[in-house]
């Protein structure tokens, strides 16, 4: 095959596509493995600021200290050279197969995020999430179930008291919270009338009084709470409750199977803030600045416009984390059967009530506006 | 190309990422295994009792999650033809949510979703 030949092959629509859609997903996947060490940093030195201690602040490069950011690198290096001890007794596929299972779940979630509007690439239309589907939101809900599975998998098979409490505890918890996360995102769907993720930033366009937030606060209101329960987080870290339960799920886990738990439980919060942003806060629109307008600000470069959209998610997102982390240091734990009954009789009803009342008011709006 | 090909090419790579990951684990750090050392912890306290009893209240919680998911799965497909229903598929939705609600109420009203 001549150089002629393998430039008319890659330069095929279906080549381009194939090509864009694997660049976009190792840039994605790259920028979650960013997640936990900065997260890791944060969360050291916020509560460090909280309670006016000085928290890491070694670790740099010869002088430069850089506020001890690279301690995270350093935690990383250390687990992966740490010993691995499996348990006695443990169930020793699943025991390797679990933390597996929690990584690849979250990277298919955060992949389903759209991270920009479609730009054009050598006259091809490509979407800036790596995972396109007309059902986006379905499947981030359906994938985001399946991280159940490596929380139960990992208590179960590691043959320790503490792991198999901490396990059903996280799974009655996730699977409890999943049913009040999954209604209070369908008034979104009515009022936006799509599954796209993208076609629901489109249509919550750049201003702020036209975002899923102020259109459905209650919406809102129970969203953030399941995303503090469904990566239990504090105030509903149960599953860890270290007085009670040594560290959980994952008390047997060491070196850089923990590493992975790790991993995947700070990629699954920004994906809940990633959505957070995309559903409730216009996701990679720039506040009142018109995707039209910022077009024409970017020279008409679509993918410079992208970028900067791109940017503002990655801002509102790190809103949430941030949020996750203050309130982590504020919030004390709740109590087991303070947070099944939270889940099951405060926001269950409400969830339904807000749907029904949503569905009002639009139909009676849409009524009103027709005639 | 197939919207569901992406798809694919996460969970190669997820699973190749998890899987080095514990593969590191694996090769990267020492291994001097011994009896005491790969006891599972708990707190120094010798191992008693078994470890596969759980309380049926999990299994509870288990079933009703699957009822009210279906439901809410189902509630997705309405959402979504919201505006082609209209006033038809509010009375519809509505006679669903009554129903659902009595079983709510019954589910309470039992202490199913009493944690003691």
């Amino acid at each position: 095959m001549g150089l002629t030949d393998l430039v008319a092959l890659l330069s095929s629509d279906a080549a381009i596509q194939i090509i864009a859609s694997i660049v976009k997903i190792l840039i994605i996947v790259v920028l979650c493995l960013q997640i936990p060490p900065i997260m890791v940093w944060a969360e050291r030195r916020a509560p460090a600021m909280m309670q006016r201690r000085k928290g890491p602040n070694r670790v740099g490069i010869g002088k430069f200290r850089l506020y001890g950011l690279l301690q995270s690198a350093a935690d990383a290096v250390k687990l992966i050279f740490k010993e691995e001890v499996v348990p006695t007794g443990a169930n020793k596929v699943v025991y390797h197969i679990a933390p597996i299972f929690s990584v690849f779940t979250a990277f298919l979630v955060a992949c389903a995020i759209p991270y920009g509007n479609d730009i054009t690439v050598f006259g091809q239309q490509i979407s800036l999430s790596p995972i396109r589907l007309d059902v986006g939101f379905l499947f981030i809900l359906a994938m985001s179930s399946l991280a159940v599975y490596g929380v139960t998998l990992a208590g179960w098979a590691s043959n320790n008291k503490y792991s198999l409490l901490g396990s059903l505890r996280a799974s009655a918890q996730m699977i409890s919270y999943e049913i009040p996360l999954g209604m209070s995102l369908i008034p979104l769907v009515i009022i936006f009338g799509t599954l796209d993720l993208n076609k629901m930033v489109i249509a919550q366009s750049a201003f702020p009084w036209s975002w899923g937030v102020v259109r459905a606060p209650i919406s809102f209101f129970l969203f953030f709470i399941c995303m503090f329960a469904e990566t239990n987080r504090s105030p509903f870290d149960l599953a860890e409750g270290e007085s009670e339960l040594v560290a959980g799920f994952h008390t047997e886990y060491n070196s850089a199977k923990f590493a992975a738990f790790f991993l995947s439980e700070y990629v699954a919060m920004f994906v809940l803030s990633a959505l957070a942003a995309t559903v409730f806060f216009g996701g990679w629109q720039v506040p009142f600045v018109p995707y039209d307008l910022l077009l024409k600000i970017a020279f008409g470069l679509d993918w410079l416009a992208a970028l900067v959209g791109f940017l503002f998610l990655l801002l509102k997102a790190g809103f949430f984390m941030w949020v996750y982390v203050w309130v982590r240091w504020t919030l004390p734990r709740f109590r087991y059967d303070q947070l099944m009954a939270l889940g099951w009789k405060f926001m269950l009803p409400i969830g339904l009530f807000n749907l029904l009342i949503t569905a009002l008011v639009v139909a009676i709006f849409d009524t009103v506006t027709r005639h | 190309m197939n919207p569901y090909l992406p798809v694919l090419i996460v969970l190669l790579l997820g699973v190749g990422l998890g899987g080095i990951l514990s593969g590191l684990a694996h090769f990267a750090g020492p291994r001097k295994p011994n009896r005491i050392k790969s006891e599972p912890y708990e707190c120094g306290v010798p191992i008693v009792g078994e470890r596969d009893k759980m309380s049926v209240k999990f299994y509870l919680t288990a079933i009703l999650f699957i009822l009210f998911d279906i439901e809410t799965v189902f509630l997705y497909l309405w959402a979504m033809t919201f505006r082609e229903l209209g006033w038809f598929g509010i009375g519809e939705i509505v006679v669903f949510l009554a129903v659902l609600f009595a079983g709510y109420v019954y589910v309470v009203k039992r202490g199913a979703l009493e944690w003691d």
